[in-house]
């Protein structure tokens, strides 16, 4: 099947790889808002959502449904187009990050071999980075756009904190680089499979460092000063409504999920069973285990987000301000530093 | 026509409609969110080169982080169209030459790049933008020049900061 000296079946094969995870992302973000209440329930000591369906498991379809039928209302005063672009940004560049995260090995389906990953670019990490730093548009765009001072407060407060984190995130990122020396998720993940140690075990400071800032990236507590309700009544999306606003709560969802897949992914390796060894089954059963461990991982990173979210009140914005430029920064900078001396004396 | 050409048209016609959609928007805000798409365009560009290292430094360092910083400036500025004061005749005089008298250094430059005209750039392939191959440039062949621009990057850091501190 080739056309215009293209391999057609390539093409199809990522349309619908990209299609699976972009609707599997989706229905896990539905559910990932189930799990937070429940999660802040139980922490509070109460039942949580409890009456559609059995346990409460039609609540997230409830919650959709509701967001698509309220009324939308776009204010006269907004810059009409950037205020419908700016939640498809923010929810597009989340999604966007799943491209390049090996999900499993190579599946093995009418004889050809499928890698479970959208691109595996040699530069994958800094492919994240770059999505990371576009998160920002769809929230200072919005915040923008809106014409409400509160909304753009809020939306430069999310990009001030965005911009702050991004550095300390960097350089744990540099320190993890400089072990692994290859910037390919897939190389990374598979370096930490085959009998070796997780990543944790080299860059246990460089992972706190960028659990910290994965956090703050997010916009999660205690780091969610754009959306402090006593400062700012609602946050960068105070005016929007219907499945817009849903857009911009559901991104910070499957932000969540996308950090978590990749701090697995760089620093519990990836989709690698502990004390399993993959070769003794067939490829496809292994590359399905494989899927299934990379997804325990997640959620056990989601409900960590979550358990700090319902435990630790919010900073205020100059100690956020000063934990970000005084102390996590530095912390990387020596991280990086004291990594550098430890390859070097290996030598 | 093979594809990479019509992806490399296409790029070109994007870009070059965005840069002229940055100059003709009345509202500053507008501007540089087209120009954020001209770097996206660029960037294309270079992924057809096979520079991937470049594209996505491109995308991070440009769009990512200085355009931020723009986007920043004019919405605490607040720019609005009708309380933006009249420029003076001379100012007005002084862009049109300054602006003249870039365009004149551009067609120089396209006259210099004659020679180069009917030769196809080797596209999807050619490693030197790949990430190794730059490295290595950069820390072996370029070691000073690299260092020297890191102590300028420092100096502008720490007058940033003795500027804040006043």
């Amino acid at each position: 099947m080739t056309l215009l000296a293209f391999d057609w079946a390539f093409i199809i094969e990522k349309l619908i790889l990209i299609v699976i995870i972009v609707l599997t992302t989706l229905l896990i973000t539905l559910y990932t808002t189930f799990g937070e209440r429940k999660v802040a329930a139980i922490l509070q000591d109460r039942p949580g959502p409890n009456r559609a369906g059995p346990f409460g498991l039609l609540q997230p379809l409830a919650d959709g449904l509701k967001l698509i039928m309220k009324e939308e209302i776009i204010p006269d005063a907004s810059s009409r187009w950037l205020f419908i672009i700016g939640p498809g940004l923010a929810m597009t560049a989340s999604l966007m990050t799943c491209a390049v995260i090996p999900w499993s090995t190579d599946l093995h389906l009418f004889g050809r071999t499928i890698a479970l990953q959208v691109a595996d670019v040699n530069i994958g990490i800094l492919y994240i980075f770059a999505v990371v730093s576009m998160g920002v548009y769809g929230i200072m765009i919005g915040g923008w756009a809106s014409n409400n001072k509160f909304s753009l407060m809020s939306a430069l407060r999310a990009a001030s904190q965005a911009i702050s984190y991004e550095i300390a995130m960097g350089l744990a990122l540099i320190a993890l680089l400089m072990t692994t020396g290859t910037l390919s998720l897939k190389t990374i993940v598979e370096d930490q499979t085959a009998g070796h140690w997780w990543n944790i075990v080299y860059q246990p400071l460089g992972f706190v460092i960028f659990f910290i800032c994965a956090m703050a990236e997010c916009n999660r507590t205690p780091f969610d000063l754009p959306e402090a309700e006593n400062e700012l009544n609602f946050g960068y999306h105070q005016e929007y409504s219907s499945m817009k606003l849903g857009f911009y709560l559901f991104a910070e969802y499957v932000n969540m999920i996308m950090s978590s897949a990749i701090m697995a992914s760089m620093y519990f390796g990836g989709y690698d069973l502990p004390f399993f060894d993959e070769s003794t089954v067939a490829p496809n059963i292994a590359a399905m285990i494989g899927l299934g461990t990379l997804l325990i991982k997640i959620v056990l990173f989601v409900f960590l987000f979550m358990w700090i979210r319902w435990t630790i009140p919010r900073f205020r914005y100059d100690q956020l301000m000063n934990l970000g430029w005084k102390k996590m920064i530095p912390l990387a900078l020596f991280n990086m530093l004291l990594t550098g001396a430890l390859i070097l004396s290996k030598l | 026509m093979n594809v990479l050409e019509i992806i490399f048209y296409a790029l070109s016609a994007f870009a070059l409609v965005c840069a002229i959609m940055v100059l003709i928007s009345k509202n500053p805000i507008h501007s540089v969110l087209w120009l954020i798409l001209v770097f996206f365009a660029i960037s294309g560009h270079y992924i057809l080169l096979n520079a991937q290292f470049l594209a996505i430094v491109n995308i991070i360092v440009y769009a990512g982080a200085i355009m931020v910083l723009f986007l920043f400036v004019i919405m605490l500025i607040n720019v609005k169209k009708d309380s933006e004061p009249q420029k003076q005749l001379f100012v007005k005089f002084t862009g049109v030459i300054a602006g003249g008298s870039f365009l004149t250094l551009f067609i120089s430059l396209v006259k210099q790049a004659m020679p180069l005209v009917g030769k196809t750039v080797p596209l999807k392939e050619g490693t030197i933008g790949l990430i190794h191959p730059l490295g290595k440039a950069l820390f072996n062949d370029y070691v000073v020049p690299f260092e020297i621009s890191s102590v300028l990057f420092l100096s502008a850091m720490v007058g940033a900061v003795l500027i804040g501190k006043k």
